[in-house]
């Protein structure tokens, strides 16, 4: 299996497709650090986090300004499309390619080549993730001149963490599809279109909301019971999209002061603490979304596992 | 028995739904020879070869290969056979040379030992100038051509080579068959798979002829002919320089001789064993003017023929 992650990996490294998606992250990364740079003074000033002592280094990642993205935000954008890039041929480009059968003929174990192939396609895309947010973290240092605390740093471990397993979910996708589809065109399209119902139409564009209101509605003055209920049940039908369990994990680690998930009546909020969250509290409430993350991810590739082992190897 | 088998299947069968590609196969390839596999297209020749190696599995009974059934011990068989698939295909980005570094690095031969064996493997098969070029710019035969230093490089003691020909240049052919043909004095067994009958023919040592997943006959070459044409005879050819009355009774007393048949100037005689030297002394002898005489030799594509149209019928 090493054999095949090291050729893997080599034949990312040397590829125009990872340049490409490196650089795609490399600007995205540049785009949300200089609206970070703009806008993060009002953002902190905003938040109260300077008078708190909170996290100012954090802020870099998630401070808007103007028209621009959040960082958090691009890397949410760009990190499922790498996933794909990186995952939809794994599997019939060998077929197409006539090097399927010359390499099962070889020692292997057939799951190697394709857990190999997961693992390199997660390794490429976390160094490519990795990197970026690195240098952004850098750049954001120089730029800010407030050093991240410990815990800062714990957070945007956590974060790089999710990112790659999210990623890894649209790649075990993409492998799937890869899996199934002799031809390269229909497993790049497929998850693409999945990724766009399930980010662009339901998260970004609201109409995952629109769907939650209107199977949940929400009707003035009748008793709040009932209200938390639909509010709960309007939540459970947008976390359908692993976008949208990816975004809620990534805002309580990155903005600690933001307060719960769920609804929260006017008569609570007057008793909740402006303080933030801390640590062990954030990674409580996100554990289910990483858990879901995982198994989803955990799902993809099973699938593509069991397909491809049970697959025929003809020569043609 | 002394020498070990390297091929054994025993009533392999593999289906495709309602379709039998395979039935009930039994046929064995002794170390160290070459053995042609024949059939037409769609005869079971691949799906027969990728149960050998443990790519396919099938339905009922069981290959073994130097013993190892293929079916549960695949690591094991594939360690020790080289297979060369029909349509091989190689990583276009890669150079011939990372190609072939890649496979023994599959095979787990050390670095050192592999960049040897890849040099060998290519100066074999002729590829040393391009070993640096991307195999996405390799012709047809030269993929061919390094789809078999792919095979050497692992050494193994069983290849299996299927349609190797195809898309080769006749000098191309002729320097794979030297290649194939040396290959049993290195100890390696081949099983080469084909429709080239002439090709087959000049290098293989037993043939098995292959038809709607049935082994329909399997032996020698030269075994084989006789058998299934002249019913285990010896068919001698006589050419004479004119027609002479009465020479077909004479040779007909010749002991030994089976039947006589006088075609003008031709003679065609049956016999059980080589007579030539008897023969040749009786016509010398009755004043005929002998021409040339030979033992007709039977062609693969007799054999074929024949066994094809019998299993058409």
């Amino acid at each position: 299996m090493l054999a095949i992650i090291r050729k893997e990996l080599a034949d990312y490294f040397n590829s125009i497709r990872f340049l490409v998606l490196f650089l795609m992250v490399l600007v995205a990364g540049g785009c949300g650090l200089y609206a970070a740079q703009q806008g993060i003074r009002a953002a902190l000033e905003q938040s109260q986090a300077v008078t708190e002592g909170g996290f100012i280094f954090l802020a870099l990642f998630t401070s808007s300004w103007g028209g621009l993205p959040i960082l958090t935000l691009a890397i949410a954008i760009i990190v499922p499309i790498t996933g794909i890039v990186l995952g939809f041929d794994t599997i019939n480009s060998e077929r197409s390619g006539g090097t399927m059968s010359r390499l099962l003929a070889q020692p292997v174990y057939r799951d190697s080549v394709i857990n190999g192939k997961f693992l390199a396609g997660i390794m490429a895309m976390a160094l490519i993730v990795g990197t970026t947010i690195l240098l952004v973290a850098g750049y954001g240092l120089r730029m800010i001149g407030v050093p991240p605390t410990a815990e800062e740093i714990i957070r945007l471990f956590l974060f790089l963490v999710i990112i790659i397993i999210y990623g890894a979910f649209w790649m075990g996708l993409a492998m799937l599809f890869s899996v199934v589809f002799r031809r390269a065109a229909g497993s790049l399209l497929i998850p693409i279109v999945i990724f766009l119902i399930f980010y662009f139409f339901w998260v970004f564009l609201g109409f995952g909301q629109a769907i939650a209101e209107a199977v949940a509605p929400i009707i003035a003055g009748t008793d709040v019971a009932t209200q938390i209920q639909q509010a709960g049940l309007q939540q459970t039908i947008m976390r359908l999209s692993p976008s949208f369990i990816f975004q809620e994990a990534y805002i309580v680690l990155l903005v600690p002061m933001w307060k719960g998930l769920g609804a929260i009546t006017y008569s609570d909020l007057a008793y909740i603490l402006p303080n933030p969250l801390s640590l062990g509290q954030c990674l409580l409430v996100i554990w289910p979304h990483m858990v879901g993350l995982i198994s989803l991810s955990a799902i993809c590739f099973g699938i593509s596992y069991i397909v491809f082992m049970k697959q025929e190897i003809r020569a043609t | 028995m002394a020498d070990t088998l390297a091929i054994e299947t025993k009533d392999l069968t593999k289906n495709y739904g309602k379709v039998t590609v395979v039935d009930h196969l039994n046929f064995h390839v002794k170390e160290s020879e070459v053995f042609g596999l024949l059939g037409p297209n769609g005869a079971g020749k691949t799906t027969t070869i990728l149960m050998m190696l443990g790519l396919t599995e099938p339905v009922s009974g069981s290959v073994r290969v130097f013993g190892f059934d293929s079916t549960r011990e695949p690591i094991k068989v594939k360690r020790i056979v080289g297979y060369l698939p029909e349509a091989v295909g190689f990583y276009d980005n890669l150079t011939a040379r990372e190609n072939l570094e890649f496979v023994a690095d599959l095979n787990n031969i050390s670095r050192v030992e592999s960049k040897q064996r890849v040099d060998k493997a290519l100066e074999m098969v002729g590829l040393t100038a391009e070993r640096d070029m991307p195999t996405g710019k390799f012709s047809r035969g030269m993929k061919q051509r390094l789809g078999i230093a792919d095979v050497l490089i692992k050494e193994p003691k069983l290849i299996i080579l299927d349609e190797p020909t195809s898309g080769l240049d006749p000098q191309g052919i002729n320097q794979l068959l030297e290649l194939i043909a040396g290959l049993p004095k290195m100890g390696t067994t081949v099983l080469l798979s084909s429709h080239q009958l002439y090709q087959v023919q000049r290098v293989c040592h037993s043939i098995g002829i292959l038809s709607k997943g049935k082994m329909v006959i399997e032996g020698s070459i030269d075994k084989l002919g006789r058998e299934a044409l002249a019913g285990g005879r010896y068919i001698i050819e006589v050419e004479i320089a004119e027609p002479k009355t009465g020479l077909a009774d004479i040779i007909r007393k010749v002991q030994g001789v089976e039947k006589v048949e006088a075609d003008g100037n031709m003679l065609k005689i049956s016999a059980a064993s080589d007579l030539r030297s008897q023969i040749a002394k009786v016509v010398v002898g009755n004043d005929a003017l002998l021409v040339q005489m030979k033992v007709h030799e039977f062609s693969l594509d007799d054999i074929y023929m024949k066994y094809f149209k019998e299993s058409q019928d």
